[in-house]
């Protein structure tokens, strides 16, 4: 189960190299994103997640709000 | 899936953009509320009352007036139509209360038309604990918006 973090936490791990995801639409990912992070929407997630991604390093996940 | 150390910023993206800051994407170097904002425009306090303040509004050029407390949280407005009122009355009698406000991360050309379709001459921007960032214009969304789609200036 992840862990909840907050923004100074992400910023904070951000700058150690976190791998930093972003589960929303392709398309609401191409008008903003966080610095450096990466797609894989939701529904690909667990398909994707092993080949997008490097399993020994930290991963930020997020959406778009806690709704 | 095999990876050991996964966090959630459950807060979210709007969260990072309500706090002013950068992303990537094709809406980054867009115009965003928060910067056309103008944080000089007047304010005042619930206890006061309109006579005074209408005359510091209008000696500083300006039509509007946002009512805050000490930490500049958004408790109402007045337009012109307040400002006019009985100046004697309170603020908090004479104000427009719970305006329709907006985030600093909302893009300038979305206002912009969100502004003209609802008829409102200006909006306060403020973050997403209610506290107000500044007074943004029509006029100015208008113009900025408009300067987005301009074609580059000829050198």
């Amino acid at each position: 189960m992840p862990r909840t973090i907050r923004r100074e936490e992400v910023r904070r791990l951000i700058d150690q190299g976190v791998q930093l995801v972003e589960v929303l639409p392709a398309n609401e990912y191409r008008e903003d994103h966080l610095p450096g992070a990466i797609n894989l929407p939701l529904r690909q997630l667990e398909t994707e997640a092993r080949s997008g991604l490097d399993v020994s390093r930290p991963v930020i996940v997020y959406c778009w709000d806690t709704a | 899936m095999g990876f050991g150390d996964v966090s959630d910023y459950v807060d979210g993206k709007v969260d990072w953009m309500a706090a002013g800051l950068p992303t990537e994407g094709t809406n980054a170097q867009q115009p965003r509320a928060g910067t056309v904002a103008r944080s000089d425009s007047p304010t005042c306090r619930l206890d006061e009352t309109l006579g005074p303040v209408r005359e510091r509004v209008r000696a500083a050029g300006w039509n509007t007036c946002v009512v805050v407390n000490a930490e500049r949280v958004v408790f109402g407005l007045l337009r012109e139509n307040e400002l006019g009122g009985d100046p004697n009355q309170r603020i908090e009698q004479a104000m427009r209360p719970g305006p329709s406000t907006f985030r600093p991360f909302v893009l300038v050309e979305e206002l912009a038309h969100y502004m003209t379709e609802h008829d409102l001459p200006n909006s306060p921007i403020t973050t997403s604990d209610g506290r107000l960032v500044g007074l943004i214009t029509l006029e100015d969304a208008a113009r900025v918006a408009h300067d987005v789609h301009a074609p580059p200036a000829k050198s």
